[in-house]
């Protein structure tokens, strides 16, 4: 089922293997997915709260919660581009030519979120007002009038 | 030596297309490619702020509202906003097959349920930022008072680079959407006008379509960034 493109001849677009059925199942199966993989997610989230609520909860079981959460997007944002932008129908070299600047974002993250880290260390050593600021409670009560504009203090600005 | 061009040689209309793409869709993918790396940017930012801060809000304690269901649920109301967008995003993968087989009606049917979910997440949005604001937060605001559930983790006084980092990222992806729905409009009329049966082709569908789902896609991240992680 080869169609010629009237625009540009050049072209060629079948519409996908000619089978509605099996397209529309296969779109069907992607969106189940997606779905689970959210619930799972948020399965996770709730997850992190409960252990939240324990004021001696284990961090790295926090950062393994999360590592995990990161995957599970990971994945969905893999069948969205894939099943749903129909990238993987696509030639190899184009797909290439999309995924392959994107890798920059390895370096990307990687980079920031050390820079970010070694700016907090630095900043703990030598600046002891940011030490201590992350003592500082608030001493105000809620204010009365809420959604009055002047009712609203501003958070400190750090 | 230089080969002399006959007159009227259109170097672009012989042969094949070595990706096989038309040129605007090709065009669109390489535009989201560009327009992820705003994002990331934007996450990347929002990431080593909070990396380089001693404290930092708890997302499951700031938002934890829902309309007609009250407080203290975290999570609820932000995945009803994450269905929304998955739902509209199959909507619109429906609209592109019905497109392939040049179904007019199809195409207008689940161009339609694509806006109306566009329209229903947006209306989320502004349900929250509305509630957020009625809070006190809102860009360079924070509130802090005793019990406030803006405060850091361990109780204390938190930055207003939280507020500042989940309106601007928030309303960025808000402003995708939008503009999402405006072309998917555009789109919807010039269907029913039968702008593409004329053409004798879908594939204007298609391209709207790849700028939709990366709007979802943008939200997979926000959704991660700000309310699991």
């Amino acid at each position: 089922m080869e169609n010629q493109h009237s625009d540009s001849p050049e072209v060629t677009f079948q519409a996908h293997h000619g089978d509605t059925k099996a397209v529309v199942k296969k779109i069907l199966r992607t969106t189940l997915l997606l779905s689970v993989i959210t619930i799972i997610e948020l399965g996770l989230g709730y997850a992190i709260f409960f252990l939240h609520k324990d004021p001696n909860h284990s961090t790295g079981l926090v950062l393994a919660i999360k590592g995990v959460i990161v995957i599970l997007s990971l994945a969905k944002a893999f069948y969205i581009v894939s099943i749903f932008m129909h990238l993987g129908d696509e030639i190899r070299n184009m797909i290439m030519t999309i995924v392959v600047p994107l890798l920059l974002f390895v370096w990307f993250i990687g980079a920031f979120m050390w820079d970010g880290n070694s700016y907090k260390n630095l900043r703990n050593n030598y600046d002891p007002h940011h030490k201590q600021q992350i003592e500082e409670k608030p001493t105000n009560k809620k204010p009365v009038e809420e959604h009055h504009e002047d009712a609203q203090k501003p958070g400190a600005i750090h | 030596m230089a080969q002399a061009v006959p007159a009227n040689t259109k170097w672009w209309s012989g042969g094949k297309s070595p990706f096989n793409l038309e040129y605007g869709k090709l065009m669109m993918w390489y535009f989201l490619m560009s327009d992820a790396f705003t994002f990331g940017a934007f996450l990347i930012a929002y990431g080593t702020v909070r990396m380089s801060s001693n404290g930092w809000p708890d997302p499951n304690h700031v938002f934890q509202s829902a309309p007609f269901l009250g407080n203290g649920l975290p999570l609820v109301f932000v995945s009803l906003m994450t269905f929304i967008l998955i739902v509209s995003s199959v909507t619109m993968v429906l609209a592109v097959h019905e497109g392939h087989l040049m179904n007019r009606k199809g195409v207008v049917k689940w161009l339609i349920w694509t806006i109306i979910g566009g329209l229903a997440f947006l209306g989320c949005q502004a349900w929250e930022w509305t509630h957020l604001w009625h809070e006190g937060a809102w860009w360079g605001k924070i509130p802090v008072y005793e019990g406030s559930h803006f405060l850091n983790a361990n109780g204390s006084v938190p930055s207003t680079n939280f507020s500042n980092f989940f309106f601007t990222i928030t309303g960025f992806h808000g402003f995708h959407v939008f503009s999402g729905v405006i072309i998917n409009i555009i789109m919807l009329i010039m269907t029913l006008n039968g702008a593409f049966d004329r053409k004798g082709h879908y594939l204007m569908i298609e391209k709207a379509g790849l700028y939709w789902h990366f709007v979802d896609l943008v939200w997979v991240f926000v959704f991660l960034c700000f309310y699991l992680l």
